[in-house]
């Protein structure tokens, strides 16, 4: 059992779970961002689309999917490369440093995209 | 001639390791990569690399050939050799020894972790403990691993964490007594294995299906391990 204080549920079968999930959410909500730009798209109706609930609340599902996404993608990413056993201790300071930071671009973009949908 | 050209590293007198290149006479016969290292060894003694049983039982010849793992003595030339060249390396990702000599320690703590035997507290029965068809069935594709060490020196998640991922070859022992009828500690072994690394790691890339030299398929085991957490937690 290898500790970690840093992954997004805690457990390899929440992260991956989680990953899954939300990796479905983000297809389903890009084919349906797809097929309204298939069929044509100007100000008005793109302004209309995004004025009902339930796109607003599909939106937000999908940039919740995305945090959550990325930040397991990311996290993965920094525990692969940027470990001690391959750059010594700079390398714990430079995987937590990422790790902030990607959290930070992260919560960002979720309030600006939160700003966007009801603002 | 083939053109053979061989790793070589000797960490008590070099400072780097190279490549060494021989010519090697095959007769026009398709020979095994092993057979080619004896006769590369027939001309430079020092050349160091293991094996034994010569017929992809021991797992002692892992080893990568053109770029790819495999075991020396059961991989003919005309399956790996292109443009009549031969590069022969070490196992990728762990410390070499010497030439084509690996230290499997990372590789063989990580096999431990599995608990690779048994658990039973039960009294053992007179003669055996017996299961029946069906459930030895299910450790078919799973028995047949020799540890040659291919498939988890294939995987770039061991590559970079050897310490925390338990690998291919490790997961698919924990499923072979995972699956086996005669083990009682399912609940305990899976606890051990439920964290981000030991089994999470893997992404399913396919490298240690690709290189299994007994046509082995750690990545179904470690689905199946997936889906045995899946099915226990709330």
């Amino acid at each position: 059992m290898v500790r970690s204080v840093t992954s997004f549920g805690r457990s390899g079968l929440s992260d991956w779970l989680i990953q899954r999930v939300s990796g479905v959410i983000l297809l389903a909500y890009f084919l349906c961002i797809g097929a309204s730009i298939a069929g044509g798209v100007d100000y008005l109706s793109w302004r209309d689309m995004f004025e009902g609930t339930a796109m607003r609340v599909f939106t937000l599902l999908a940039i919740l999917s995305l945090a959550a996404h990325a930040w397991i993608g990311m996290w993965a990413v920094s525990t692969d490369y940027m470990t001690e056993r391959l750059m010594g201790t700079k390398g714990n300071v430079l995987r937590v440093a990422f790790q902030i930071a990607c959290s930070l671009v992260i919560f960002v973009y979720v309030i600006w995209g939160v700003q966007i949908l009801w603002g | 001639m083939l053109q053979v050209s061989i790793y070589r590293y000797n960490p008590e007198s070099d400072s780097e390791p190279s490549m060494q290149d021989f010519q090697v006479d095959t007769g026009g016969k398709d020979l095994m990569v092993l057979d080619v290292l004896e006769l590369i060894k027939s001309q430079d003694t020092t050349v160091a690399y293991r094996r034994s049983c010569r017929e992809g039982v021991c797992g002692s010849d892992g080893l990568n050939m053109n770029g790819k793992n495999g075991l020396a003595c059961i991989t003919p030339l005309s399956e790996t050799v292109k443009n009549n060249k031969l590069v022969v390396r070490p196992l990728p990702g762990l410390p070499v020894i010497r030439d084509l000599v690996v230290d499997m320690t990372m590789f063989y703590a990580q096999y431990e972790k599995v608990q690779p035997y048994l658990l039973n507290d039960t009294p053992a029965p007179a003669i055996e403990r017996l299961q029946s068809p069906e459930d030895r069935e299910k450790l078919d594709g799973l028995y047949e691993c020799i540890l040659c060490a291919c498939c988890s020196t294939a995987c770039p998640s061991f590559w970079w964490n050897p310490d925390r991922f338990i690998g291919p070859s490790g997961l698919l022992q924990a499923y072979r007594f995972l699956a086996d009828s005669r083990d009682l500690a399912t609940d305990e072994r899976l606890s051990k294995l439920d964290d981000p690394f030991s089994v999470f790691r893997c992404h399913g890339i396919q490298n240690c299906v690709n290189v299994c030299p007994k046509g082995l398929n750690p990545t179904r085991a470690i689905g199946h391990i997936r889906h045995m957490l899946l099915s226990r937690a709330t």
